[in-house]
């Protein structure tokens, strides 16, 4: 049996791309998406792990291959063949890979479009610098139901998609982080919370800005992350496409117990949602109380520990883990998030 | 043996006792001989490696249960911002530039000396007493913010040892760039007068492409310290917010060095890669030009593609897209030098020892690094995968299965003439297959466990998470264990090894054409050039007995 080699090299590519492309369709690495714009990003990525998979063959191939082929039997004298360059192969390999990167960032263009990262709202050119950065006063604003940033003041980040943009999100959230948790309030239906609830199906915008370090709002299961920068608003919209309750995290390393500050995304069905909403109101009256009494005692004058007792209270973390967490770091007082 | 050379080697019998020229004295002396400063810095950078380890272990220890049950969170952030530090700073820098550089550079082009013999010892000498200051700030409050040292946690956490940490970091990035200095101008001015710039054996491309950046980039970084330590002593606020300072122009500033520092870090090694598989397959290289000039266009794009470390930070979506476009474009140079490699590797006659076996493991975990560093360039999916498991199976994928598969590739390959003697081949082997299998068991799996939602730079993990890391914590004891070997190994043979002769692998870069260990001087009579770095081969041959007759 004689086989051309030119037909082993056929078959064995044909081979390398029905494999490249089965694993890069179902590698099953990354987790559920939660809105339409991850299903885009999980196309992005299946497509650069095909092309992964198809190189890291031929690579790894080639040098088994030429261990086993090119090894030099014992005994054996001599020197390989002198070939110093072939410069059409030289300008092939040049010529490959360059048109591949083209094509990888025009097809990342494209999704971070689809995704609203060209938003013009989303730029951060008129964003507002220099936020007064007295302790609480940034909690302080939100309380009065003052919306830190609303949707027509430009924040970085990624914004709405093409067809929404210029119009307001559906639900606009106000997302403090401070260390180490997060603080989600509803301006338009004056609520607070320790976690971040959503309806389904409908857009959504998080505004968002930190306390004392950077922190980093990240929801894997919408392959969404954005740093939040003390001093600098920034901003993420989506819509999600499924019920579920999802972890969202800190992703930037914000102190000792960074890995801790953990709380839950929970998207509801509308209904789910509007009876969420209706028992948060039952309280707020109280709530509301607690606050004007919290502002008026001017919240630069407190310990943030003494500061943020009440709302540590209605998000159900226990004081004693305010004061183990308050024992453990050197940056004074914090409180716990509630979710671990 | 293999064919014969067009030059004549010394063939030393076996009888020949090696003459050492220096004693152990000398190498705690402030010698200005650039062999003695060579392996000043690789001791050094090797113990400061082991340090590095066993802290990279006990994260480990502390990763293989969710909780943070070994040691207290902020000593745990203290560990990995010693751990990258030390890595970064302590060991691989120092041996790549400093001591691959030193050593090599002047024997490849034939010279006596660095250009600035006196500049070299101040460089290393720099080193281990700020190694030291920064290991004592382990016991006064250490830094706990990151190798990255982002303000404003940086201004807030571990104050003391945040002090020690920047002044530490400004005299060692003083020492790198008067080494760089050095290396710039010894390359360029210290050749025979017979070697062109396209006749010098690659590595000295890939360090003159460092070395630029060596000399560029690293000023950037001194100022963004010293401004932080303004913020952090005298109150200032540059990055400061809570007095109007903007966060993110550190990050600037940073990355503006520290990208960079990924290819000062790497760029050495292609070069030691690129000398070693010609010599070990028997071949030329394949495409000098290419590879040559790829160091040149890497070390170019090298400095201006460092926001991709901020995709998610306070970026303008432009900023975003022209990084993550220079970002991409860099995969083309890296691949010309890979697809160079393997080009080389076919068709020669390949001699399967330590050396060559450490080269072929690092092309194939380093081309994983490449790989998924055109992945994180993609900015969707980078906003998914930043500040996760997948960089850091990506950093280390990059600098372990680049940078230290390269020092092992090196140190294995110069062994017998930095010694005289031969490092034992089967201890080698061993050494190979345990850190190999070691290093991708430890780093594969941490591709996955970012993809799926764990964040980097946390003591304690969602409970789904738990066994991947258990199966990465086993495997790195393995690749701790693996350099067992290697120090039984290399320290034995350093004494008792089998004698080597001058030029065991019948190389004909001009490294090779000296004694070993070489002369205080290095050559007796400087060489002249008769033929390239890389002209193996048997058609070569031939011709030139033809032509002869």
């Amino acid at each position: 049996m004689n086989i051309p080699s030119s037909i082993i090299t056929l078959l064995l590519g044909i081979g390398l791309t029905l494999v490249s492309l089965w694993y890069g369709q179902n590698h099953g690495l990354m987790p559920v998406a939660a809105s339409e714009e991850a299903g885009h990003i999980d196309g992005l990525f299946n497509a650069m792990m095909t092309i992964s998979v198809g190189l890291f063959i031929i690579v790894q191939g080639v040098i088994v291959y030429c261990a086993i082929k090119f090894r030099r039997k014992p005994g054996e004298l001599g020197d390989g063949a002198a070939i110093e360059g072939n410069v059409p192969l030289e300008i092939l390999w040049t010529a490959i890979p360059a048109a591949v990167v083209l094509w990888i960032s025009i097809y990342s263009f494209e999704i971070y479009n689809e995704m609203g990262g060209f938003d013009p709202s989303a730029d951060g050119m008129h964003a507002m610098h220099g936020m007064p950065a007295g302790k609480g006063s940034a909690m302080a604003a939100t309380m009065d139901g003052i919306p830190q940033g609303s949707p027509m003041i430009a924040a970085m980040g990624v914004g709405a998609s093409p067809a929404n943009q210029g119009k307001a999100a559906a639900v606009n959230v106000n997302v403090l982080g401070l260390q180490y948790a997060w603080i989600f309030t509803y301006p338009e239906i004056n609520i607070t919370s320790g976690e971040l609830h959503v309806p389904v199906g409908k857009e959504v915008q998080l505004n968002m800005n930190a306390q004392d370090v950077i922190h980093a709002v990240w929801i894997p299961q919408l392959r969404l992350k954005q740093d939040v920068i003390p001093g600098t608003p920034t901003q993420l919209r989506f819509t999600t496409n499924k019920v579920g309750t999802y972890p969202l995290r800190c992703a930037e390393l914000c102190g000792g117990y960074h890995g801790s500050m953990v709380t839950q995304m929970i998207v509801h069905t509308p209904e789910e949602y509007d009876t969420w909403i209706a028992s948060q109101q039952q309280s707020a009256q109280a709530q509301a109380e607690i606050v004007k009494q919290t502002i008026a005692m001017t919240p630069a004058n407190l310990s943030t520990g003494s500061y943020l007792a009440p709302y540590a209270k209605e998000m159900g973390v226990k004081p004693e883990m305010v004061k183990h967490l308050h024992q453990d770091h050197s940056m004074g007082g914090s409180i716990a998030s509630a979710s671990r | 043996m293999t064919a014969e050379l067009t030059i004549p080697t010394q063939t030393s019998s076996k009888d020949d006792v090696v003459v050492h020229h220096r004693t152990w004295k000398d190498y705690f002396t402030f010698s200005s001989d650039h062999k003695v400063i060579g392996i000043q810095y690789f001791v050094t950078g090797f113990i400061f490696y082991i340090i590095g380890g066993l802290l990279a272990e006990a994260i480990r220890t502390e990763l293989a249960t969710p909780d943070a049950d070994l040691v207290d969170p902020s000593t745990y952030n203290s560990m990995f911002t010693m751990h990258g530090t030390i890595m970064i700073f302590l060991w691989i820098v120092p041996a790549g530039t400093g001591a691959f550089a030193n050593y090599l550079l002047p024997l490849m082009i034939g010279a006596r000396d660095m250009a600035f013999p006196k500049l070299n010892a101040v460089a290393f000498w720099i080193i281990p007493p700020t190694g030291l200051m920064l290991m004592a700030s382990f016991f006064l409050g250490p830094a706990q913010s990151g190798w990255t040292s982002y303000p404003p946690l940086s201004l807030l956490t571990g104050k003391v040892g945040e002090g020690i940490w920047i002044m530490s970091l400004l005299l060692l990035g003083t020492s790198s760039i008067l080494g760089g200095i050095n290396f710039f101008t010894t390359i360029l001015k210290m050749r025979i007068p017979s070697m062109s710039m396209m006749q010098m054996p690659l590595f000295c491309w890939a360090m003159l492409a460092t070395s630029l950046l060596m000399i560029i980039s690293t000023p950037v970084l001194a100022g963004a310290l010293i401004l932080l330590s303004f913020d952090l002593i005298a109150g200032t606020a540059f990055f400061n917010p809570a007095g109007g300072g903007e966060p993110v122009v550190y990050q600037h500033m940073f990355w503006f060095y520290s990208h960079p520092a990924v290819y000062i870090m790497v760029l050495p090694f292609f070069g030691v890669i690129s000398e070693v598989i010609p010599v070990h397959c028997r071949k030329p290289i394949f495409g000098y030009g290419a590879i040559a000039y790829s160091s040149m266009v890497i070390s170019f794009l090298g400095l201006i593609v460092w926001a991709h470390h901020m995709f998610t930070s306070g970026t303008p979506p432009w900023l975003r897209m022209f990084f993550m476009i220079t970002t991409m474009v860099i995969a083309v140079p890296t691949g010309i030098k890979i697809f160079g490699w393997l080009a080389t590797m076919w068709g020669g006659k390949i001699t399967l020892n330590s050396p060559m076996l450490f080269a072929m493991g690092f092309i194939s975990t380093f081309v994983i690094g490449g790989i998924t560093g055109v992945m994180l360039a993609a900015v969707p999916f980078d906003i998914h995968v930043h500040d996760t498991y997948f960089v850091v199976a990506h950093l280390h994928y990059v600098l372990f299965g680049g940078s230290v598969f390269g020092i092992y590739t090196g140190i294995y390959h110069w062994f017998p003439k930095v010694t005289g003697r031969h490092i034992n081949d089967t201890w080698g082997k061993i050494h190979f297959a345990l850190t190999y299998i070691g290093f991708n068991v430890t780093f594969l799996p941490m591709h996955v466990l970012g993809l799926q939602g764990m964040p980097r730079r946390i003591a304690m993990y969602a409970p789904e998470f738990q066994g991947l890391n258990q199966i990465i914590t086993y495997a790195s004891y393995v690749l701790a264990i693996s350099t067992v070997p290697f120090l039984v190994n290399a320290i034995y043979c350093a004494y008792k090894g089998e004698p080597a002769g001058n030029n065991p692998w019948n190389a004909l870069t001009l490294d090779w054409q000296t004694t070993s260990p070489p002369e205080i001087e290095n050559f007796e009579v400087l060489p002249v050039l008769t033929t390239g770095p890389y002209d193996y081969g048997e058609e070569e041959e031939e011709e030139k007995e033809l032509t002869a007759v």
